[in-house]
């Protein structure tokens, strides 16, 4: 598993720049907006990449608090923050795409808004599981996770069901994109999936190896021989 | 000027997952450092 590693870092390399030559130069310039578009190539990826993170945070918080596995427990901490992290990316790409084409920076629209509370609540999720040291922390933040993912639809079909400041959906919900950019789109998607993939899997040996260091610190402790204890 | 926001969208992108990567590689390299301390012979008491 470990040589399998590297092997995908170098292929999701490739594909990433692969991806990025096509947003930038292949995928044709749309009309209105000239070059400045081609932000949509690492915004709504992005985006996706988010919303099947936070799932994935749903799915093993809801295996962990019916059946307490740490596996369960360590996928929902990974996928919960690398999920955060690519928020962040769409929270961030938006404002500066907005800038040019809406004239403002920011709005409090239906879907900007949400996505910025949902993003808040992920950090909180992130936040209670850095520093509470209580024993039901996972149960608590598996729980908080449940609550996070109702955010995920409200968010997805906010622009379905609300006018917004927000472009209109241009796949499905009657949108409409042009075939090549959608070609190119959803090869960005496939390469943020590839590095999203990549990202999860350090950070949850990171985590993996974080607990052995913990248990191994307390079995230390316990075994340690205590200061003026009489024989 | 347009194109300038393109950039900074893109290199905002990637700075940001970056500095993840950084912050993974850094708590790598301490818990790599903790494992090393707990295998040195045990503390003296």
């Amino acid at each position: 598993m470990k040589s399998f590693f590297p092997i995908l870092g170098v292929l999701t390399a490739i594909l990433l720049s692969y991806a990025m030559y096509q947003a930038l130069v292949v995928a044709p310039t749309d009309q209105m907006q000239g070059d400045v578009y081609r932000i949509i190539y690492y915004h709504v990826p992005s985006a996706w990449t988010a919303f099947l993170l936070f799932f994935v945070n749903f799915g093993a918080s809801i295996v962990y608090l019916i059946k307490r596995r740490p596996a369960a427990d360590m996928v929902a901490l990974t996928a919960g923050e690398v999920g955060v992290v690519f928020l962040t990316v769409n929270l961030v790409t938006g404002p500066i795409w907005a800038r040019p084409v809406w004239g403002i920076w920011w709005t409090w629209d239906w879907r900007l808004t949400s996505t910025l509370v949902m993003w808040l609540i992920y950090v909180s999720y992130l936040l209670l599981r850095r520093f509470s040291s209580s024993a039901e922390t996972p149960v608590l933040a598996a729980a908080m996770s449940v609550l996070g993912a109702l955010c995920i639809p409200f968010v997805y079909f906010s622009i379905w069901f609300f006018r917004t400041q927000h472009p209109q959906p241009v796949i499905g919900g009657g949108g409409s994109i042009d075939p090549q950019m959608l070609h190119v789109l959803l090869i960005n998607w496939l390469a943020f999936l590839c590095f999203a993939f990549l990202v999860c899997w350090s950070r949850y040996r990171l985590e993996k190896l974080r607990r052995e260091v913990d248990e191994a610190h307390a079995m230390k402790s316990l075994m340690a021989p205590r200061k003026g204890s009489r024989e | 000027m347009r194109n300038g926001y393109l950039f900074a969208a893109y290199a905002a992108t990637w700075i940001i997952h970056i500095t993840y990567l950084g912050t993974i590689v850094a708590r790598y390299s301490r818990v790599k450092r903790e494992i090393a301390e707990l295998k040195k012979p045990g503390l003296r008491s």
